[in-house]
């Protein structure tokens, strides 16, 4: 295979790079860490450079929505439980479990091969076509609202019913009298 | 910044909206804390306010950066000390990120993003995460309680913000700010086109639950219990002084000059004047100095919007907790639901 210089995107392909080592770092972090709220603020970053990632391959709606439901209310729900319940300053000593490797190594192993076995093998030599002149990414928003509204309007009609429940549920859960 | 950087060299022009972006945070907030903290606040307490520090209190600005830069740099002793000092950072970059999708003019504009509500909406929330972790780090009740309350609150007023903008993207029938300019410019009131057609005059409910809403995102009287000071001492930010406060100070200041200006675009019609008036027909015809009095008129309309914010401020007293989270649930997003309802209505039979 014969890489040709333009047919490399130099500039993305670093920044690409950039973002993916703090990913990795953050998200080696929120195993890792003794403290709940740090653990929580590198899964922030892990999800902020997911949003980056998206950007970079010009599908900016997708990255938005993202931030908005990632780091805006998942993200900020969590670390408000975390505060409300056990906030604690400093390490929290019974916070790793030291002995969970012998199962945990294998299991994350495994998902690695499973999931690279998966892209690889979808993807195979396909290239994603990054043309972010112009009004390509309007076209881009518009194709996928036109696959959410048409070919896949009824797993989002599902998806919304599930969540509707979920909520529902959680209010009954949460109301005492 | 098509036309006007079209010559020059792409480093040359992220320069560019690197200085027109701190311009667009520190201009607003700078008029905004003198005009109206400093003065406005002072004459409706029938008091002069600061009147040594140059002609007229003028310098006052200045003279108290000054201070804040000389003052020791402390922090608790058991707080964290990473997440204390990024805390006010990332409120400014909520800040910084906001005015990214701001346009300014025909040609000048950060970036010409086409889910810029969206955007605008989602990078808003950022300045919670900054507000949560600057209450937790400081290992401080009051601080953490403060924190808990703006994270609450927040979240609670986020969403009719959300709902009373739907209404002019359906308006509209575009998410692209620049686009939601033209349009209001370009348009006519049953074939009079002398005031183009601000959305605020069809979307006046939604104009005033977005106005409400982001008084609560600010936290300003009288949605200002995260630093209720008669309950809470200054909320998430007790434990800051110095250039970290100075910081939050100028997030605080800067973001509602930048809601302001995001109001004007969706409401007000932004940096345009009716296109009728030049005789300009489309985006293509507008001539260049309008990107010189864009700016201005946009700094016009924010200033407008900007006093009543601060005179509800200055006139409130503060709700309640429970009556703050009623007020979002039970009034504000029903009716915003109701004016998409009847938007679209509109949209479809007109």
């Amino acid at each position: 295979m014969m890489l040709l210089a333009s047919d490399i995107e130099v500039a993305q392909n670093v920044g690409f790079g950039i973002i993916a080592t703090i990913m990795v770092l953050g998200a080696l972090n929120v195993v890792r860490s003794s403290n709940v709220v740090h653990a929580a603020l590198s899964l922030v970053a892990v999800m902020a450079g997911a949003a980056a990632q998206y950007l970079l391959l010009s599908a900016e709606f997708v990255a938005v929505t993202q931030v908005l439901v990632y780091i805006g209310a998942v993200m900020v729900l969590f670390l408000f439980g975390v505060m409300l319940t056990r906030a604690k300053l400093g390490k929290d000593v019974d916070l790793n479990n030291d002995k969970g490797w012998a199962v945990g190594a294998p299991v994350a192993l495994l998902l690695l091969g499973v999931m690279s076995y998966v892209l690889i093998k979808g993807f195979e030599d396909d290239k994603i076509v990054v043309s972010g002149k112009g009004n390509a990414s309007a076209a881009a928003n518009r194709a996928l609202s036109d696959a959410i509204f048409s070919s896949y309007a009824l797993p989002f009609w599902a998806l919304s019913f599930v969540l509707l429940a979920a909520v529902i549920g959680a209010i009954v859960l949460a109301r005492k009298d | 910044m098509g036309v006007l950087a079209v010559d020059l060299p792409y480093w040359a022009q992220s320069l560019l909206r690197v200085l027109g972006g701190t311009v667009a945070v520190l201009l607003p907030a700078g008029t905004i804390v003198y005009l109206f903290l400093f003065k406005m606040m002072s004459f409706m307490q029938s008091r002069l306010g600061p009147m040594e520090a140059g002609p007229y209190g003028s310098m006052q600005l200045f003279a108290e950066v000054g201070k804040w830069l000389q003052k020791e740099d402390i922090a608790p002793a058991r707080a964290d000390l990473k997440v204390f000092r990024a805390a006010p950072l990332v409120v400014l970059m909520s800040t910084f990120l906001l005015v990214a999708v701001v346009p300014f003019g025909p040609d000048a504009y950060f970036t010409d993003f086409d889910a810029g509500v969206f955007y605008m909406l989602a990078v808003s929330s950022i300045s919670t995460l900054g507000i949560l972790m600057a209450g937790w780090s400081s290992a401080n009740k009051y601080s953490l309680l403060g924190g808990l309350r703006a994270a609450g609150q927040l979240i609670a007023y986020e969403l009719p913000m959300v709902l009373a903008v739907i209404g002019v993207v359906i308006q509209a029938g575009s998410m692209n700010l620049q686009t939601i300019v033209i349009k209001q410019n370009s348009d006519s009131i049953f074939g009079w086109s002398g005031l183009g057609y601000p959305y605020i005059l069809t979307q006046f409910v939604a104009f005033l639950v977005f106005m409400i809403a982001v008084q609560a995102e600010l936290t300003q009287v009288p949605f200002d219990m995260p630093i209720a000071e008669s309950e809470l001492v200054s909320g998430y930010m007790t434990e800051y002084s110095g250039f970290r406060f100075l910081i939050f100070f100028i997030a605080e200041f800067a973001t509602a000059g930048v809601f302001a200006l995001i109001a004007s675009v969706l409401f007000l019609g932004g940096w345009g004047v009716p296109f009728s008036w030049f005789g300009w027909e489309t985006a293509g015809d507008i001539d260049n100095w309008m990107n010189v009095g864009g700016p201005l008129i946009m700094f016009t309309k924010m200033m407008v919007l900007a006093a009543i914010m601060m005179w509800v401020r200055f006139s409130y007293p503060r709700f309640r907790e429970d009556q703050l989270q009623r007020f979002a649930w039970k009034v504000l997003i029903p009716v915003s639901l109701v004016n998409i309802m009847l938007t679209a209505i509109f949209k479809v039979a007109f």
